[in-house]
């Protein structure tokens, strides 16, 4: 598969929130913006590339009866690096997110990333695979969080475009399901016609 | 390709797996830790300088725990030119439709409201949240407002504040959280401590007057001062004015 094949699988073909339908806790739950759902997504990303080039570089070290545990503390000890960097540098995003970065780690695209992909492939592809899946992710999430802004809020990316206040529901937890659902439908359709 | 998993090799990669991934995490810590704690302060010191008039000294070093409900409201005097021009009170409250809301609340020395600012909420988005400055004109209505003579405490509960529409538990919570702002400040103030505020939020406090008391004086250390002869249960003018006002929340 050409690097490009491997980038842009993870964004369309293998679009983990559309298509593989993983990780929807941080995806039904971070995305009441915009910059929120981006975040995490880029957060997600950033876990994903590293625990895939970590991951890719010591497979073949690793007994294979003990590889989960060895994964799980290798991809746990990234997303506590990714949780502090956020509490210094963007403490406002951090105090928005909350609890959902530490969870990065129970977020099972990236252990199914470790075990289906990184484990069996060569780093540089390993880190494209943790990039594209990354991107698709963050893809999802913002779009996800722009509807849900758009008409929750009537803003986006927490610029008012509208005054006055929009469909509430569309900022609290139905709201995520309804809009996850139309957009679910929306890109798989946009899928089928791409591939005919 | 993988070893072979025999008990040695097992403990052995993951001892190294672990032990690696601890002194990455030690570095970062290391790395972040003096970011993460300025940024905590400036936080703190930001919401100071925001709810108090201009002072010249540094609030944040002159801090004054007490102990109100099992918790700790943090007072930070704000003074210019060695004289009191107001009093921030890092206050709380636990009743907030999802979980804990911190407030900053400013008092002028005659515990007049000067400013207050939320500094962190879970209320939700386009409801609760609207007691952030900037997002409706809730908070405003407290500025000028004196506890003392004003009823803090949503119109439905017989106050004088107009809750945010289908936000009332977030309103009642912020009311409350002002109310124990208060409390400290008027202990701290005037070594009252027998003020009951007017939401009746703080009523549990007085119930269990001598289990409360011993909490917050084993919680003080030598560095706090605190305020002994309040507790005597000692009548002052303050008090009653406000027994008037004392009412249940439900």
């Amino acid at each position: 598969m050409s690097k490009f094949g491997i980038i842009s699988r993870g964004i369309f073909k293998e679009n983990p929130t559309f298509v593989l339908v993983l990780g929807m806790c941080p995806t039904l739950a971070t995305t009441s913006s915009a910059i929120n759902g981006m975040s995490m997504g880029l957060a997600t990303m950033f876990v994903l590339a590293l625990s895939n080039l970590t991951i890719s570089l010591v497979a073949g070290q690793i007994p294979s009866k003990v590889r989960i545990p060895a994964f799980v503390v290798i991809i746990s000890a990234f997303v506590t690096i990714v949780d502090l960097l956020m509490q210094a540098y963007v403490p406002a995003i951090y105090a928005q997110l909350g609890i959902f970065i530490p969870l990065i780690v129970v977020n099972c695209i990236i252990l199914a990333r470790a075990e289906s992909f990184a484990s069996k492939n060569g780093a540089f592809d390993s880190i494209l695979d943790g990039i594209g899946i990354g991107l698709g992710f963050t893809l999802a999430l913002t779009m996800l969080g722009a509807v849900r802004e758009l008409l929750g809020a009537k803003s986006i990316f927490g610029i008012k475009l509208i005054e006055g206040d929009g469909i509430t529901l569309f900022v609290l937890a139905p709201g995520a399901f309804i809009a996850l659902a139309y957009l679910m439908v929306l890109f798989n359709m946009l899928k089928k016609k791409v591939a005919k | 390709m993988a070893k072979e998993s025999t008990f040695k090799n097992m403990v052995l990669t993951l001892l190294i797996i672990t032990l690696l991934s601890a002194a990455a995490l030690g570095g970062a810590y290391v790395l972040t830790k003096e970011t993460i704690d300025l940024g905590k302060i400036k936080k703190v010191n930001d919401a100071i300088a925001q709810v108090v008039p201009e002072f010249d000294n540094n609030p944040s070093g002159e801090v004054i725990k007490k102990g109100i409900d099992g918790d700790t409201v943090k007072l930070y005097p704000a003074k210019k030119d060695g004289k009191l021009v107001g009093m921030a009170a890092e206050t709380f409250t636990k009743s907030g439709f999802s979980g804990l809301i911190t407030l900053m609340v400013g008092f002028l020395p005659d515990g007049t409201i000067n400013d207050i600012t939320v500094i962190s909420h879970n209320e939700t988005p386009g409801l609760g949240d609207k007691i952030e400055k900037g997002k409706s004109n809730f908070s405003i209505q407290f500025e000028g407002k004196n506890p003392l003579t004003t009823k803090i405490s949503v119109s439905k509960d017989g106050g004088e504040i107009d809750a945010i529409t289908a936000s009332t538990i977030s309103s009642r919570a912020y009311c409350d959280a002002v109310n124990r702002a208060f409390k400290a400040f008027l202990e701290e103030t005037t070594g009252d401590s027998s003020w009951e505020g007017a939401s009746g939020a703080t009523s549990a406090t007085n119930k269990n007057k001598q289990i409360n008391d011993g909490t917050s004086d084993a919680t003080l250390t030598g560095e706090q001062k605190t305020n002994t002869d309040g507790n005597t249960g000692s009548t002052t003018p303050t008090t009653d004015t406000v027994k008037v006002n004392k009412e249940d929340k439900k």
